[in-house]
């Protein structure tokens, strides 16, 4: 089931997008959550559109057109998306209006904007791509399930090329309500600091990010996908660790072959062990590095990660702040992400250098 | 290539029925389930819908379960028809990961977070659902109380959801990727979608008449139906009793609108002809399509078009069984992939109820009267919002 990724693009609340790699230090944020930082979208989605658009779908056609772009190529065979909250904006415009004019005077854009679906279809609908077309939203494997699909596409030959993301973008509304049921932690001494300063709860964070993942390796190509993962509620680290191996094994490899760790731990105490357990039986020597301190935690994470771990692999440099321990391998070629959400949906990537 | 997929178990609940066989006998009495709105509380009386005849508490009290547990409407619809299809398909271990559970929804536990709305913020009784709203709580709610621990996702694609759940799962399933799936989807009715689908001017305010030429739009419905999606090699281990065999899908993008079908389907027909051509037919093997058809001018004559270019002369029976359910979106593709096994067993064509008058643009009348006839390829189509088209054929086995 391995893909080539042809072209990737991120919007963050780092300088990722239409960057190779993150650039500059890293960006801290002493806000409850980290927002990204955001392109003039009207320089890649035409303005009439933009204007009518909510800010998480133009998050989301902003890195698909450009993934393309990345890639070199014009029309996918497939869209998919995954998105953990979806259109949160529009959902709340519609809940309020409801409530305000006793459900009269319901505007139809943000219905159609609250679907879950609208990313996917918007792209489609941009390109005239009229080729398999999917939505995800499942918590923390939202994206990973999209990725999935894609990767499943390639391999049952259906599909030659798929534009996959993950998308997700926070609200004041979402804030305000997961913030009842203790779901967040105070960003008190700041977003860098956030693993460092351990404590029950997340700092959250949003994102998006497209990959143009296919059959063949192309010219841009920057790094090919193994395997991929998706372990639900495991028992305990020792399911992991057992997955681990396996999907190691099962492409010759050992946890001694990877040269990277890209681990998601985010400082939470609840649920950060499985982190710490799978990486002190597996990779305790391994050089590591941590991503959540630059984009929060947010159901797809994961797509973040990704990234980061291609545009290494692409510019064979690895970001300032990120390394926690350990000597990175040159040549850099096997890298691992470990990442979970809320301790109930892990995943597990393995990427290849592209040589 | 790959393993074939046989449906071994189905689990429905929906306007017309609480399970298999209530389904069916209203199927053949022509027992609609559309009404005048009874359960929800909403301004828009004037809809017709159709709507599961019990209340939440009167839901809960089916299940058996605790009134402790978050459970929203979404939940407990699910819930009873999931435990059918399981029982059905005589399953009793579903821990093991080569098990997969595919959901859809589209509302989730809106049908909580709209009542709760106006006191989010001071509301005791609110917190309990707050981490119930998205899409994926009924998923995990379900997998925990019923022990999948195998691949567990949700799809989310409007009113094709449903099909694409069982889509994803035939298609694990034959690359090798898990042994049995139990995929489908549910949606409890709304005020989110209700205002939503009444602020594009697409409800009727009579009981939908799918392919009339004087159609005026949708009556939407609530309901849930799951279907137990296994490997040959699993049916032949553990000499199960096969239903009917999942042996074609498609799925393609209309990419025209974010809410209306293109005038000549072009979506529709590739999402059709994509399904013909996994399965290895031809359109003159078909011998009955169970339409998306809403009743809304644009579906319609999209749906219709596309089927008359595709099938051109040999267009088969064709009716919308909407009439009975309403539009159960993100059900719909389960639901009416369970209606398709029942005309497959019981060699019954359904009537697409509430037509009298043709449409000008087509060259056929669907399916008025239920007739008895011997089938056995059937093809199930679901159209969504944002252009997702999704077609799924049913054989006999």
């Amino acid at each position: 089931m391995s893909v080539y990724i042809q072209g990737i693009s991120c919007i963050s609340p780092q300088r990722s997008f239409l960057s190779e790699g993150l650039s500059g230090e890293p960006v801290n944020y002493d806000t409850p959550w980290l927002s990204c930082i955001e392109p003039v979208y009207k320089e890649h989605i035409n303005p009439t559109l933009a204007r009518r658009l909510s800010r998480y779908i133009k998050m989301g056609v902003t890195t698909a057109l450009t993934a393309l772009k990345d890639a070199g190529i014009e029309m996918p065979q497939a869209v998919i998306t995954g998105t953990g909250l979806g259109s949160t904006e529009d959902n709340e415009k519609i809940l309020l209006a409801m409530y305000e004019n006793q459900e009269r005077m319901i505007n139809p854009t943000h219905f159609i904007q609250s679907t879950h679906n609208t990313i996917s279809s918007q792209i489609a609908i941009m390109l005239k791509c009229h080729d398999y077309n999917n939505t995800y939203v499942h918590r923390g494997f939202s994206f990973e399930s999209a990725l999935l699909d894609g990767m499943l596409l390639i391999a049952e030959g259906k599909s030659e090329t798929a534009l996959v993301g993950g998308v997700d973008a926070v609200t004041e509304g979402h804030y305000i309500n997961y913030a009842r049921i203790n779901r967040w932690r105070a960003n008190t001494n700041g977003s860098l600091r956030m693993i460092t300063d351990k404590g029950a709860g997340v700092v959250p964070g949003e994102g998006s990010a497209h990959f143009l993942i296919g059959k063949e390796k192309s010219p841009n190509t920057c790094a090919c996908i193994k395997s991929l993962e998706l372990i639900y509620k495991p028992a305990s680290s020792a399911q992991v660790i057992e997955r681990c191996n396996r999907m190691l094994a099962e492409n010759g490899l050992t946890p001694a072959d990877i040269d990277l760790v890209i681990s998601g731990n985010n400082g939470d105490t609840t649920n950060d062990f499985f982190y710490q357990e799978v990486s002190g039986q597996l990779f305790p020597d391994k050089a590591t590095a941590y991503f959540k301190h630059l984009c929060g935690e947010y159901e797809t994470a994961g797509a973040f990660a990704l990234w980061l771990a291609a545009s290494i692999l692409k510019t064979h440099q690895i970001p300032d702040g990120i390394l926690q321990r350990g000597v990175v391998a040159s040549p850099l070629k096997n890298i691992l992400i470990y990442n979970h959400h809320r301790g109930d949906q892990h995943s597990l990537y393995l990427l290849t250098a592209v040589l | 290539m790959g393993t074939r997929v046989f449906i071994t178990g189905t689990g429905i609940f929906s306007s017309i029925g609480r399970g298999v066989d209530e389904t069916l006998a209203s199927m053949v009495n022509g027992k609609t389930g559309i009404a005048p709105i009874r359960i929800l509380e909403t301004v828009h009386r004037d809809f017709p819908v159709a709507e599961i005849p019990f209340t939440d508490a009167e839901l809960l009290a089916l299940t058996g379960l605790s009134k402790d547990l978050p459970l929203t409407r979404t939940t407990l619809i699910a819930y009873i028809a999931l435990k059918e299809a399981l029982a059905s398909a005589g399953i009793q271990q579903t821990g093991d990961e080569r098990t997969g559970f595919i959901s859809a929804t589209t509302v989730g536990g809106m049908d909580k977070k709209e009542t709760f709305y106006p006191e989010a913020a001071t509301s005791q009784e609110w917190l309990k659902y707050i981490d119930t709203q998205d899409v994926a709580a009924h998923t995990e709610a379900l997998a925990d109380l019923f022990g999948f621990r195998g691949f567990i996702t949700t799809a989310s694609t409007a009113c094709s959801s449903g099909a694409n759940a069982l889509m994803l799962g035939a298609r694990m399933i034959k690359q090798g990727l898990l042994d049995r799936v139990v995929a489908g989807g549910n949606e409890c009715l709304t005020r989110f979608h209700l205002n939503g689908f009444n602020s594009l001017m697409i409800l009727d305010k009579e009981p939908c008449k799918p392919f009339d030429q004087h159609r005026a739009g949708i009556t939407l419905g609530e309901g849930a139906g799951y279907l137990v999606l296994e490997s040959e090699e699993m049916v032949r281990k553990e000499g199960k009793k096969v239903l009917c065999e999942l042996t074609g899908y498609g799925n393609s993008c209309e990419a025209f609108h974010p809410t209306a079908s293109s005038p000549d389907g072009v979506g529709a027909y590739l999402a059709m002809q994509e399904a013909l051509k996994i399965a290895g037919l031809q359109p003159a093997d078909i011998d009955y399509i169970n339409a998306h058809g809403t009743g809304t001018d644009s579906n319609d004559i999209s749906e219709g078009m596309a089927i008359q270019r595709l099938f051109g002369e040999h267009v088969p029976p064709v009716s919308s069984t909407k009439p009975f359910t309403g539009h159960t979106t993100s059900a719909a593709g389960s639901i009416e992939a369970i209606l398709c096994t029942l005309a497959l067993q019981e060699g019954l064509l359904f009537p697409n109820l509430n037509w009298k008058t043709q449409m000008t643009d087509l060259n056929f009348a669907p399916v008025t009267k239920l007739t008895k006839q011997a089938l056995k390829h059937v093809m199930s189509n679901s159209f969504g919002f944002g252009g997702n088209n999704t077609s799924i054929i049913l054989s006999k086995y």
